[in-house]
């Protein structure tokens, strides 16, 4: 499966690149598709390949020691998946999986280490990405240290909408349990109790939010 | 075709749990496997996720905005 330089383009690391770099670089690159369910790679491992979703949705998280999930955030096309143990070299913080067919775009440490010399304009983009992911953090930990747990559901619930048409990204509560840092039981009650308030409706197979400024309303409460 | 909860056999360890807690009769064991049946008398209850004890069945949810 050959390279896309157009779908090199779309990713934000190498969105400032004419064509012709475009296609000087996409050699360096490999596409690697993986189905369902399986790891990409495990926290804790070293890494040696830059991972670059193209199509799909990843979940990255980290494992307790007594197996508990937390899921720090959900890739989406275009996002990066492991720059930081490329770039600290330090093993995976995080583990990643599949929670579709998702297709990768990957490309060795030494090789991404090539592009860069030769392209330098490539660091200034992986700062900003790198200042946006810090960003998010700082968002996660903001949100498990002030928020009520259904201050945090209600955001989940906000952030994870799609169009309806059935085609979008799908949760579980046990995965919004993961996000939030709580147990499944909790998201149900915390689910029960947004619909008791009439702020959200539980449809088959779906969440439908009835009030988001109400819904709003709950993220912004403190604990 | 009816979306039902879906079942990793991976992970699956024909505990039963489920097939009791259905209100709906919707899963069964066939072959030795368990199975959803399509029916539209699932009211995705999730009932049936939350008694899996491996996490082999799920009731995934899409979440959308009333306009």
């Amino acid at each position: 499966m050959s390279v896309d330089s157009n779908l090199l383009h779309d990713l934000s690391y190498f969105s400032s690149l004419n064509a012709a770099e475009l296609e000087a670089i996409k050699p360096l690159f490999y596409e690697k598709t993986v189905q369902r369910g399986e790891l990409i790679f495990f926290e804790g491992e070293p890494a040696d390949t830059l991972y670059f979703l193209i199509s799909g949705i990843v979940k990255l998280f980290k494992t307790s020691t007594q197996g508990k999930e937390q899921i720090i955030s959900l890739a989406r096309p275009h996002d990066v998946l492991n720059d930081i143990s490329i770039f600290d070299n330090g093993p995976n913080p995080i583990s990643a999986q599949a929670m579709s067919t998702v297709n990768l775009y990957g490309i060795k440490k030494d090789r991404l280490e090539t592009t860069l010399r030769q392209h330098p304009q490539v660091s200034a983009r992986i700062i900003r990405v790198l200042a946006a992911r810090t960003r998010q953090l700082i968002s996660l930990v903001e949100d498990l240290s002030f928020k009520h747990v259904i201050g945090r559901v209600a955001k989940i619930l906000l952030e994870h909408t799609s169009d309806g048409a059935g085609s979008g990204q799908r949760l579980t509560q046990q995965e919004m349990a993961a996000m939030a840092g709580t147990a499944r039981e909790v998201v149900a009650r915390s689910l029960k109790t947004l619909e008791e308030r009439g702020i959200i409706r539980l449809d088959r197979q779906r969440i439908i939010i009835s009030d988001k400024n109400a819904l709003q309303e709950m993220i912004n409460q403190e604990v | 075709m009816i979306q039902m909860p879906e079942i990793n056999q991976d992970k699956c360890n024909l505990c039963g749990l489920c097939i009791e807690i259905c209100r709906c009769n919707a899963i069964v064991l066939v072959n030795n496997v368990v199975t959803c049946v399509e029916t539209e008398e699932c009211h995705w209850c999730t009932l049936c996720e939350a008694i899996c004890p491996t996490g082999a069945l799920t009731c995934s949810f899409e979440i959308i905005i009333e306009d």
